[in-house]
């Protein structure tokens, strides 16, 4: 009789070190995964990107602590709760555990208030947002008074099928966006046709930019660089070529680049769809049908195709 | 009251054809049997699964490369949208239509649907807009091409200025895929709160029919709402109105909103069956009780609910205003909570099981595993900063592959397994469904778990040419699509040869419990005729010694027919 009892309390005791080690060791494996999570995101270029990347480390290691817990548990139960051949006999009847159910109830409900909460903050840190004021399409851009501070800009950033195009507060024209480092720069998104998206990957940020509204939007470089700036709005048939870099530099080689740039006769800028399109006429215009792509943007810096990107 | 005298040479037939025998022509005629219409339904749309792959290996294929080398852009752009709205509109709201006809009323022990000739009015139109939407390919100009969204202005700008054009057959045959699920889930709802067998009360009804209860109702609240915004798509295109339309004054984004009202439901009108599919197999395979059998209901509701006030995390971006990012970040993340419910109550219900690993088991299993992976990364993209980054990226494309195919499509094809002797009366072969499995198991998981780094980089879906430092994920996917492609060739071979020559299933093979398992496979044209059972207990009272109807054994015996 004492045996049995001791035997059983040898199990129940090596029942609890075996789920304290399993614990352990999903939470160091899900740290490690939070570690981890920063190399699969590109470079850190502005200052919404630590934010971002904080916060998905985090939802990385939660999130891999579940997965491993729950799989782990299933992992479990296919070894050790496989019904040999032939055995056709029933499982123990477990109908429920109240105290379980509210648990797991109870649990992830903190844990979303909790992730939403963080983001929400980091939301109002970050206020890249500014208004969206509706205009008449087709008439002139509005002046919106941008309210949040900013230290450069307005720079307009014209979207098209298929380019992109910069104009400076002082007139002048680019197809690639030359930023300065460690300034929060303001944009007047602008579209002439569809919805197009201003996404930079290494910024971490994207905007959507909608036809009839101008949006106002502002964000501050960290690094030196270049980096890609792509439409993530599907924006029809060249939508994948609707791309251009932008350049962050320091105060000194930017302020030379705008100076050199006003000297600049304006002339044709980047259009690698309009290039396509032109090949498309050139073998017989076969494939699905397609609205002809905007004509190439008259600009001062033409910029380069080939430019090698560091994300 | 007027009775109903059945017909007797119906009750006696031994296939579900009124007016005939074991008569194949049945499938091709205006049957208004349920379980008829079922696999009319499961047939046609597995059917359009192979299309709908053909197309996605198109796409992966034109993927392999970084440039468009394969397909003009203008082509690519076609191929993929009409990938996405063949796969929702044609093979998975279908295919869940057809279990759910089999499966309500012999689980529920309704002789039939409660209006028959309108559920086959529901499945022929099927056919009817499958065939608009692939006559689109034909017409001048190509198919639509402005993705599944359909987002305007993109979607009304019309090339070619033609009043046919691919785009409006694509508006026509959404707007009646719309009203045959509104058809549907009309004749469901009636179907469930009105016909079920003495006894069976809302807390006695297998979670299947609770989950279906909550997707149709889904349906009825938030179709109406896409298809009146499709009507008015169709207006802005075919007649120039300006509902969405920029210039003359209207409002794309408003699109977005009547958009989305409908479409992030329609993910929980998929998945609520597929959860339902899982509480039903998971005892079964583990001989055990649905673990809190209540809890794992009402959550479902809990689902429903939440998911109509979570539309707007598909706009973080488009200029919504920080207080709404804030709010629908928060509805959103809540539906973790029910969802959690069930995911741990499965667990639960699988330990200390006696488990075996049987074909609908293993996709069940592979299933959970992914939906495990797949809500957590939704949880990631409800989250406002780390959308902002990987929204419209990649990460969506594999996150919402994860949940569609790699959960859906996983419990479909369980579900198919797990009642095919039922319905046909005949076994499947055990070997071939787990080479099946084994071989959409690693092509599923190669072709989507890749694509998710490739988005946190930033590559933007629907793209048809990518910058290079993306090919390695490009590639491995691609490799898992092609294998995809292949499983589909055991899971044929499976289907049609057990059909025809596999070995005669006994009633109940699984030795489960459930109104339908107390029936002779396949079941006869009314069901349990005039015997209906009354229900006791739920359905999942594995090994605790409770009956689940009055006078189980009379039933037990009448589907061996030894009555």
């Amino acid at each position: 009789m004492t045996t049995k009892i001791k035997r059983l309390k040898k199990k129940k005791f090596s029942n609890t070190f075996i789920i304290i080690f399993a614990v352990v060791l999903n939470i160091v494996i899900s740290l490690l995964m939070g570690h981890w999570s920063y190399s699969w995101l590109p470079i850190q270029a502005s200052e919404a990107a630590h934010y971002v990347d904080n916060l998905f480390a985090f939802e990385t290691s939660i999130g891999t602590f579940i997965f491993l817990g729950c799989t782990g548990t299933m992992a479990w139960i296919l070894v050790f709760n496989r019904a040999p051949k032939y055995d056709e006999s029933n499982g123990e009847p477990l109908e429920g555990n109240l105290k379980l159910e509210i648990i797991w109830t109870i649990v992830p409900l903190i844990l979303v208030l909790a992730i939403s909460t963080y983001s929400t903050r980091v939301n109002y840190k970050l206020e890249n947002l500014g208004s969206k004021i509706k205009y008449d399409f087709g008439a002139e851009v509005p002046f919106v008074e941008e309210k949040k501070v900013f230290d450069y800009g307005p720079i307009d950033v014209i979207s098209r099928q298929w380019n992109w195009e910069f104009v400076y507060p002082n007139g002048i024209r680019s197809s690639e966006l030359h930023l300065p480092i460690n300034k929060r720069s303001n944009f007047r998104l602008i579209t002439e046709d569809v919805i197009h998206s201003f996404y930079v990957p290494a910024f971490r940020l994207k905007q959507d930019i909608i036809p009839g509204s101008v949006i106002t939007y502002s964000l501050t470089p960290t690094k030196e660089g270049v980096f890609r700036l792509r439409d993530a709005m599907f924006s029809g048939a060249y939508f994948s070529q609707n791309q251009t870099n932008v350049i962050v530099e320091s105060e000194n080689v930017f302020n030379k680049w705008i100076k050199e740039t006003v000297k600049k006769e304006p002339q044709n800028g980047l259009n690698p769809a309009g290039r396509l399109y032109e090949k498309r006429l050139k073998n017989g215009n076969r494939g699905w049908a397609t609205v002809k792509p905007a004509p190439d943007p008259k600009v001062n810096e033409v910029g380069s195709e080939v430019r090698t990107h560091d994300s | 009251m007027t009775i109903v005298n059945y017909d007797p040479r119906l009750v006696k037939t031994k296939n579900p054809y009124p007016k005939g025998p074991n008569d194949w022509k049945r499938f091709f005629s205006f049957n208004t049997d349920a379980k008829v219409i079922g696999i009319q339904y499961i047939v046609t749309a597995l059917f359009f699964l192979l299309i709908g792959g053909l197309l996605g290996m198109l796409i992966r294929g034109e993927l392999i490369t970084p440039p468009s080398d394969l397909f003009d852009p203008t082509v690519y752009n076609g191929l993929y949208t009409m990938h996405g709205t063949i796969m929702l509109f044609l093979f998975l709201f279908p295919i869940l239509s057809g279990l759910t006809n089999l499966l309500v009323p012999p689980m529920i022990g309704a002789p039939d649907m409660a209006f028959p000739k309108l559920n086959a009015l529901a499945f022929w139109l099927v056919p009817v807009f499958s065939i608009i939407l692939l006559l689109s390919f034909f017409v001048p100009g190509g198919p639509a091409s402005s993705g599944w969204w359909s987002y305007p202005p993109i979607s009304i700008q019309n090339p070619l200025g033609k009043v046919l054009n691919g785009e409006m057959l694509w508006i026509i045959a959404i707007s009646l895929s719309g009203i045959s699920s509104i058809i549907g889930a009309v004749n469901f709802v009636t179907t469930i709160i009105r016909m079920r067998a003495p006894g069976m009360g809302f807390f006695k009804m297998p979670i299947f029919i609770w989950t279906v209860l909550a997707a149709q109702l889904l349906q009825l609240l938030g179709l109406p709402a896409l298809t009146g915004g499709a009507i008015m798509l169709f207006f802005d295109l075919t007649f120039g109105t300006s509902f969405f339309r920029v210039e003359g004054g209207g409002d794309p984004v408003l699109f977005q909103h009547f958009f989305w009202f409908y479409s992030h439901p329609a993910v929980y009108v998929m998945v609520l069956p597929v959860f339902g599919i899982f509480s039903e197999l998971f005892p079964v395979y583990s001989r055990k009780p649905l673990f809190g059998y209540k809890f794992v209901a009402v959550a479902s509701f809990g689902i429903t609910i939440l998911s109509l006030v979570v539309w707007v995390h598909h706009m973080f971006y488009t200029g919504t205003p920080m207080w709404m990012r804030n709010l629908f970040m928060f509805t959103t993340m809540l539906i973790a909570v029910p969802t959690g419910v069930k995911v741990f109550a499965w667990i639960a219900t699988l330990w200390g099981g006696n488990i075996r690993l049987s074909t609908p088991m293993l996709f069940c299993l592979g299933g959970l595993f992914n939906f495990i992976f797949g809500g957590i990364t939704g949880v990631m993209l409800a989250t406002v900063p780390v959308d902002i980054h990987v929204g419209n990226t990649y990460f969506v494309v594999a996150h919402f592959h994860y949940i569609i195919f790699n959960t859906i499509a996983f419990g479909i094809f369980a579900a198919i397994y797990h009642w095919f002797p039922k319905f046909t009366g005949k076994m499947f072969y055990e070997g071939l469904g787990k080479v099946h499995f084994a071989l959409t198991f690693i092509g599923a998981t190669l072709n989507w778990l890749p694509l998710h780094w490739a988005g946190l980089l930033g590559m933007p879906r629907r793209v048809a040419s990518y910058d290079p430092e993306f090919a390695i994920w490009n590639v491995l996917a691609s490799i898992g699509a092609f294998i995809l492609g292949v499983a589909s060739i055991p899971f044929i071979l499976n289907m049609v040869s057990s059909w025809v020559r596999g070995k005669s299933a006994p009633p109940n093979p699984w030795k489960a419990i459930g109104l339908e398992w107390l029936l002779p496979s396949p079941p006869p044209h009314e069901n349990f005729e005039e015997d209906i059972p009354t229900v006791l207990n739920e359905p999942y009272c594995y090994g605790l010694d409770k009956p689940f109807v009055e006078d189980e054994q009379f039933y037990i015996e009448k589907s061996l027919k030894k009555i």
